[in-house]
């Protein structure tokens, strides 16, 4: 029996902090006041918010127990199809949180902040070189995000042209974000079956194609973790309608080093920085998703820009053509700050490393794992691999139960039932920071827990036993939500 | 899930490929998700329906059904204009799931042409389609 990280322990019960809140009690005393008391006007006034009063060591402890409950990158393995769970070196963290970085003020100037302003433009500059293209803007705060920011550009550079268009193409291999940023745009979607292989086939792209047609949204690798091989014929069969292309960077990971996307006659991208270039995230933010566009385009990236002029870096927000600002100040700098130390500190070579491990570990889980569950395409993948529970169904198992019972072995499931396109989807991206020991414990376990699907399906349909919640009560919390204490 | 033989399929409904049954009465269609789709979708807990008097072709999407599982579109079996929608499903959408050739149905139209109908399936032929 080989040995599993999933194993119990002593994990506390706590109660929600308005259950331990008691009337008083508080973590910490203010100075007295040292100025007169002076009457509120009564239309500023009003009830005071519900919080919970509790005393430091109540608040420690009601965390650090949560924390507990919790799977994190830094407690185990994290093969989040999609998300690129990866870990992210501490020493980024470090940097953004110097002194310098972490006291800036957004409304310092220009003057007081040339230190921010040179990172801001020099990642900019790393991020044009990784991609291959001409411009770049940090602002957007999250991959939709930069999937709108993406759009709007792509509507503005239509609307320049003379005459708008109303369609745009989606494949159902591309992310399900996608059709949401191009409606905001008031664009309809145009939905495009990929091909037996699981890619888009140029003639399908073709026959949908005309002039009312703004363009085509494409995620490169998709969705199915395979790589879009006809993407030169697919841009230059838009372009000829007059469209562009939308490229959705969110899989960069697989490719950095390897592919410039502007290389290949994409004409906007979007990047995650909060999954290709260490930022950890996976609770909601914040994240960071910098758009990158052609020559043709940089006239309509939001504002405000930022230039380098000798050697002094200053805000421009003189643009005409700009769709204008996508965030309240620059965007999330925290985030920037985090990717520019990663990218300098791993280097050229690093990050055409960090893009072939990350496809060599989706592409050993995926020959390992193939004559245990069922692999719809079974072709050389990128960074992520996609199985589903076909072999399964004769004992009554889904993939829900075999990745419940996962977190028994001590591994946070992968992505399940994405994407639309695979039934019963088992989505694997290992990422490049799993070691093959890592790896292999991850196989073996996925292979014990298709054998108890067979010999003991309870232990599945049960699972997990171990966590410290359950199985929980998914359609009570969508029915009737409790969003406050 | 459940087996295909134990699957509830009235006789005085037709259907569509996408899964839902649409009702021919007194000049009113009515419009719901069958239950082969109701067990895949799994629990639903929220139903997006159009307002009464929006109009549809035929296979245009007029709402969708969201389950813990995933959110999926629904269709128009046949064109016409939406004269009801079932408000009973905003806060008990689990209808759907319980009754959903009666208390569970979605919306009721007047039909642009109800020879539209004929082109829909009966159970046979739905059946067929389901055994694949």
């Amino acid at each position: 029996m080989i040995r599993q990280p999933g194993t119990s322990g002593l994990i506390f019960n706590e109660p929600t902090v308005w259950d331990k809140s008691r009337d008083g009690r508080c973590a910490l005393s203010l100075p007295r006041a040292d100025v007169d008391r002076v009457p509120l006007n009564p239309a500023l006034t009003g009830d005071a918010p519900n919080l919970p009063q509790l005393s430091e060591l109540d608040v420690v402890r009601h965390y650090t127990r949560l924390s507990q409950w919790n799977f994190g990158v830094d407690s185990g393995m994290y093969p989040l199809g999609s998300c690129t769970m990866k870990y992210n070196p501490k020493t980024n963290e470090i940097q953004a949180s110097r002194q310098g970085f972490a006291g800036a003020h957004p409304l310092a100037g220009e003057a007081f902040s040339q230190g921010a302003l040179r990172l801001m433009y020099e990642l900019e500059q790393f991020l044009a070189e990784i991609t291959g293209f001409a411009g770049v803007t940090l602002q957007p705060a999250a991959g939709a995000h930069g999937e709108l920011a993406g759009m709007l550009i792509i509507h503005a550079y239509h609307a320049k042209q003379g005459r708008q268009r109303s369609k745009i193409i989606i494949p159902d291999t591309a992310h399900g974000t996608n059709p949401a940023a191009a409606t905001l745009c008031g664009y309809k979607s145009v939905n495009l079956k990929s091909g037996p292989k699981g890619i888009l086939e140029p003639e399908a792209v073709a026959a949908v194609m005309d002039e009312d047609t703004a363009g085509i949204m494409i995620t490169n690798p998709n969705t199915l973790g395979l790589f879009e091989e006809h993407i030169r014929e697919i841009c230059a069969i838009v372009h000829g309608k007059g469209g562009l292309v939308y490229g959705d960077g969110a899989n960069m990971n697989a490719i950095m080093g390897v592919v410039k996307p502007g290389h290949s006659g994409i004409d906007v991208l979007h990047l995650n920085l909060h999954k290709t270039f260490s930022t950890p995230h996976g609770g909601g933010g914040p994240g960071s998703g910098p758009v990158a566009v052609t020559k043709d385009l940089i006239a309509f990236l939001p504002i405000p820009r930022v230039e380098k002029q000798l050697d002094t870096f200053r805000f421009v927000t003189d643009c005409p053509d700009t769709i204008g600002r996508m965030h309240t100040f620059y965007g999330h700098f925290g985030v920037m700050i985090k990717a520019y130390a990663y990218i300098l500190s791993m280097g050229p070579q690093g990050l055409l490393d960090a893009s072939r491990l990350a496809v060599l570990n989706a592409n050993y889980i995926k020959e390992c794992l193939k004559d245990t569950l069922n692999l719809p395409y079974d072709r050389p993948c990128m960074h992520e691999c996609v199985f589903n529970d076909a072999r399964q169904k004769n004992y009554h198992i889904t993939t829900k139960d075999i990745t419940k019972r996962l977190l028994d072995y001590g591994f946070h499931p992968p992505t399940v039932y994405f994407p639309l396109v695979v039934e019963g989807a088992f989505m694997v991206e290992p990422t490049e920071t799993e070691s093959k020991e890592d790896i292999d414990q991850f196989i073996n376990a996925v292979k014990a827990i298709v054998k108890e699907a067979e010999s003991t399906p309870e232990k599945l349909t049960q699972a997990p036993t171990l966590p410290k919640v359950t199985r929980l009560d998914e359609v009570t919390a969508a029915r009737k939500p409790c969003l406050r204490g | 899930m459940k087996k295909i033989n134990d699957l509830n399929l009235p006789e005085h409904v037709k259907y569509t490929k996408d899964h839902e049954w649409a009702k021919f009465e007194e000049e009113v269609v009515t419009i719901g998700i069958t239950d082969y789709a109701q067990d895949q979708l799994g629990e639903i807990v929220f139903v997006e329906m159009p307002e009464v008097v929006d109009t549809f072709s035929a296979q245009d999407e007029f709402g969708t059904v969201e389950s813990v599982k995933a959110v999926s579109a629904l269709y128009m079996p046949i064109s016409g204009e939406v004269v009801a929608v079932n408000d009973n499903l905003e806060d008990a959408p689990e209808l759907v799931n319980e009754d959903c050739y009666q208390g569970g149905w979605i919306i009721k139209i007047k039909p642009a042409d109800s020879a539209e109908m004929d082109a829909l399936m009966d159970k046979a032929a739905y059946l067929e389609m389901l055994k694949g």
